[in-house]
């Protein structure tokens, strides 16, 4: 009976009053509703936040729960027709209705699959539904069953149970090499006797990853065994001799058929490792990187040849501008003589003409004499007095120029340089 | 690695180990029992333990131990050790002033710490769950008593580590218990209930009133006796014993320790018989003074002689209701719990006390009940499969005040329907955040208001007729002698929290209110018609501060 409500109309929400005051207590922290308490608490999740994740989980479980359907495979007509004598070579796999699962299943999975065969094969129930006899199935059930539950058999039967493993493409066909082989390896892993199996990898596997994979693989250890081919042994007594003779024959083809199938796995490790474009790939690496090798090898001697070039064209550059230095000295040289040598031209003229251009201080007669006199002068002058002189007579007025001449006449008389009688008019 | 839940009561001890699906085995050790005596004894240079030790308790009791697990953690002088050992070796000062036995070990006088004890019952106990797991056990979730403090906490999780046992977390007795017993069945947990858990050990009871909420258990009271519990059955029907044997040989029994410890022995084991079947015989040999003892004893004549314990307990059980401010009418289910519950007689006494609603949890009166004596260590298996997949981190920071301590409502909200009838949505103690939601109907009417209540708790005393016991709307109904006088728990509607309308409904619509209380205490109101594109119609109630 559900609640009814009093009728009644008003605002669409009305807080009346606030509710009393809460009590804090510590809760028990167990049991799963604590749990999600406390992950709620820490992880701030809201009731619908978390009510969500809840769903989420849920869902996840149900589809674990999914091997319900365990076994419901439908064998087909030909294998529901299979000899029981010949249940050797039936799929026994199949015929448990876990074709899907094969090596993968557990005994508890065997268990509920051969439970769910037997309640749709039982030769009871063949019978009731009018078919007579109709029990060989129901043997092959029983003998799959029997074989899957003990475990060296079962060892036995998935040692030889490949036919449906994946298998290598003919070599001329184009393909992709990861997504072939991949599945390859991880069905032969199984029959490895060291577990773990490393994995194939892909493109961007590591050196270290790929040398690893090859390096377990070439050195395969595998616990196949081929006791589930053996020829059935006679039971009578009667014939000893041919009994041990299957036996021996047994024995050799076991040993025979286990050397194949490790020559075959050899094979496939071998056509993979050529196929490989890792290993390529760490070739081509490993020849780049030789290459760069080299080359860093050789730098020493690389950078002593580099030195020394730069060096002898430091050095070149160096003579090269030493000789350019030098002949524009040379020119810089030539250049101050010749200006020497006008300076000198024109001061001798300054000079020369000082007397000249005073009207030769007033002695205009004795013009001769005063020119023989400086002519001498300009002759006993060094350089140097020249430009003194040329310095004083220039813009010097006739005084001026004759005192200056007169000045340097007793210097050089003085000095012994200049005999006064060689002089005639500045003698007086 | 395997995770187990181990509890280590002062008289026995068990193990167990649960699957993830929820199945729990409890684990025998190797001398096939399931409830270990915690006991260990020393005899020359070897060291028995359990079973065997407690053998030893009629010939070499001075070097036997028993009864050791209060004193985890306590100072020697702050206990009281006459109560509990009127057996076994003499509790003495230890060299740091913690309590230690003084034993005799290859014929020298040593002196033996609890913490050592203990050390070496953990090592036993971890032994036994290894042989039966055939895996190490990788950590143990171990049960206390509430009133174990802080300290004798952590020396008692240092005694696992030292014993090589990694707690993961220490959970309450009566809250182990309680689990147990509410996952029996996939709904039990979530319903809102209140319990009483009453645990009667060897030589201490202890009670709780536990109430659960939407799967939440919170503690409200606890009441703890000691020197009350399974022994004193012991003594009152060694006691009786005694008296027999005295009249017929016209010896004392009790004269000597070696006869008290026989009697006392053979006393556990007709105690035990007494539980199952109507009448036990019992038979010692050289009881005193050579004299062998043959006698027979029915149900009712222990039951008799054991009355003084068992009413005690009873009014063990009241004293922790009444603790709780409560009243027997409150109680949904009574868990009885440990051996001492087994016996038929302590449950009657205390279905006695309840009204006939109210569900007594014990052997006698329910036989698809989980043993009494197992229902703590199976408690601590689940909780041990479920905190197994989360690191030590995790659980820590799940057991952060933070976390633990939580607001309880103080008063159940509901709401009313159209004849004034309060019904609760959240009943008192539900612990928030919390998120609620019920489906009412709207009658006839288009237009209906959604009324939020607090209730309020009334004891209704009402003198009926006899045939009118309309049981229907009576949360609890009390079965006294008198038939005259009714008295029931009512909640009525108190102060009216908020209204909410919701319009233009079709006739018998079906409606949800749905009520969230959120971490920071906000009540959140909403109601809508139960249809595709129904609109909420929404509000916030405060709580006062």
């Amino acid at each position: 009976m559900s609640i009814v409500l009093p009728s009644g109309s008003g605002d669409s929400f009305k807080a009346v009053n606030k509710y009393s005051a809460a009590v804090r207590r510590p809760i028990e922290p167990v049991g799963r509703y604590f749990l999600a308490h406390a992950s709620r608490t820490l992880r701030g999740h809201t009731w619908s936040e978390f009510e969500k994740l809840e769903a989420e989980r849920n869902v996840k479980q149900v589809e674990e729960d999914e091997d319900d359907d365990l076994g419901d495979e439908e064998q087909s007509e030909e294998l529901l027709a299979h000899d029981p004598r010949e249940w050797k070579t039936a799929n026994l796999y199949a015929v448990l209705g876990l074709s899907h699962l094969r090596w993968k299943a557990t005994e508890d999975q065997i268990r509920r699959a051969h439970r769910k065969q037997v309640l749709k094969h039982h030769p009871d129930k063949k019978s009731a539904a009018g078919g007579l006899d109709q029990d060989g199935f129901f043997k092959i059930i029983q003998k799959a069953f029997e074989i899957m539950l003990d475990p060296i058999k079962r060892r036995q039967y998935d040692s030889v149970d490949t036919d449906n493993d994946p298998k290598p493409p003919s070599a001329k066909t184009k393909y992709d090499f990861f997504e072939v082989w991949g599945p390859i390896f991880e069905s032969e892993g199984r029959f490895s006797v060291k577990q773990p199996v490393p994995a194939l990898g892909g493109l961007d596997a590591t050196k270290e990853q790929v040398d690893e994979f090859y390096g377990f693989m070439n050195k395969f250890e595998s616990w196949k065994t081929f006791e589930f081919k053996d020829e059935d042994v006679p039971d009578d007594t009667a014939n000893r001799d041919h009994k041990r003779y299957i036996e021996r024959k047994n024995i050799a083809t076991r040993k025979k058929l286990k050397q194949e199938d490790n020559k075959r796995f050899i094979e496939l490790v071998e056509r993979a490792y050529s196929e490989d474009p890792r290993i390529k790939m760490f070739k081509d690496q490993a020849k780049k990187e030789k290459a760069a090798k080299k080359w860093e090898r050789e730098a020493g001697s690389r950078k002593a040849a580099e030195e020394e070039a730069a060096k002898k064209a430091a050095e070149e550059e160096a003579a090269k501008k030493a000789a350019e230095a030098e002949a524009s000295k040379k020119a810089d040289s030539k250049k101050a003589k010749e200006a020497a040598k006008a300076a000198k031209k024109k001061n001798k003229r300054s000079v020369r003409n000082s007397a000249k251009d005073n009207d030769y201080f007033g002695d205009a007669g004795k013009a001769s004499d005063i020119d023989a006199d400086i002519e001498l002068l300009l002759e006993k002058f060094d350089d140097v007095k020249l430009g003194e002189v040329a310095a004083k007579v220039k813009d010097a007025d006739a005084a001026g120029v004759k005192a200056a001449l007169s000045e340097v006449v007793a210097e050089l008389v003085g000095a012994g340089s200049l005999q006064a009688s060689y002089l005639k008019y500045f003698s007086a | 690695m395997s995770v187990i839940g181990i509890t280590f009561g002062n008289s026995t001890s068990s193990i167990a180990v649960a699957t993830q699906d929820g199945k729990v085995d409890v684990i025998a050790n190797p001398d096939g029992d399931r409830f270990i005596p915690s006991a260990l004894s020393y005899v020359g240079g070897d060291e028995y333990h359990g079973t065997q030790a407690e053998a030893r308790l009629i010939r070499n009791p001075d070097s036997t131990i028993v009864n050791f697990r209060d004193f985890i953690g306590k100072q020697f002088d702050e206990v009281d050790t006459t109560a509990a050992h009127q057996v076994g070796a003499k509790a003495v000062k230890g060299p740091q002033g913690e309590v230690a036995y003084e034993i005799t070990k290859n014929g020298n006088p040593e002196t033996v710490t609890v913490h050592e004890i203990a050390k070496r019952h953990f090592i036993n106990l971890k032994l036994a769950a290894e042989d039966f797991t055939g895996k190490d056990v990788e950590g143990v979730v171990l049960t206390v008593p509430t009133n174990f403090t802080e300290h004798q906490r952590e020396e008692l999780t240092k005694i696992a580590e030292d014993a090589g046992l990694k707690t993961l977390q220490l959970i309450n007795e009566p809250t182990a218990a309680l689990l147990a017993h509410l996952s029996t069945e996939e709904e039990k947990l979530a319903q809102d209930k209140l319990y009483v858990v009453a645990d009667f050990g060897g030589i201490r009871s202890d009670a709780a009133v536990i109430s659960a909420r939407g799967g939440i258990l919170t503690i409200l009271a606890t009441a703890h006796e000691f020197g009350l519990g399974g022994d004193k059955l012991d003594a009152a029907l060694s006691e009786y014993f005694a008296k027999e044997f005295e009249k017929k040989y016209k010896a004392n029994p009790r004269s000597n320790a070696r006869s008290i410890a026989k009697l006392k022995a053979e006393s556990i084991v007709v105690k035990k018989t007494l539980s199952n079947v109507q009448s036990s015989t019992c038979s010692i040999e050289s009881l005193a003074e050579g004299f062998d003892f043959h006698t027979s004893i029915n149900r009712l004549r222990y039951e008799l002689a054991a009355r003084q314990p068992l009413s005690e307990m009873t009014a063990f059980v009241e004293k922790v209701i009444k603790k709780a401010e409560l009243d027997p009418l409150d109680v949904d289910e009574v868990l009885l719990v440990g051996g001492a519950a087994n016996t038929p007689k302590l449950a009657t006494n205390i279905s006695y006390l309840f009204p006939e609603s109210t569900k007594i949890v014990a052997p006698s009166l329910d036989s698809k009940a989980l043993d009494p004596s197992e229902l703590v260590v199976r408690g601590a298996a689940l909780q041990a499969s479920l905190v197994e997949q989360f690191d030590e981190s995790e659980i820590k920071e799940s057991l952060q005040p933070i976390v633990v301590n939580t607001q309880h409502l103080s008063k159940p909200i509901g709401i009313k329907d159209a004849e004034g009838n309060f019904h609760s949505i959240l009943v008192a103690e539900t612990a928030y955040p919390i998120k609620k939601s019920i489906e009412v109907t709207n009658g006839e009417s288009t237009s209906v208001v959604v009324e939020l209540y607090e209730g309020k708790r009334t004891i209704k005393e009402t003198v009926i007729e006899p045939e009118a016991a309309d049981a229907e709307d009576s949360e609890e109904e009390d079965s006294d002698e008198e038939p005259e006088i009714k008295r029931e728990v009512v909640y009525e509607a108190g102060d009216l929290l908020a209204e909410l309308t919701l319009k233009n409904l079709k006739p018998n619509a079906k409606l949800e209110v749905i009520i969230n209380i959120t971490q920071n205490g906000v009540l959140h109101l909403s109601g809508r018609e139960l249809k595709q594109g129904a609109i909420a119609i929404k509000g916030e109630v405060q709580p006062s501060a």
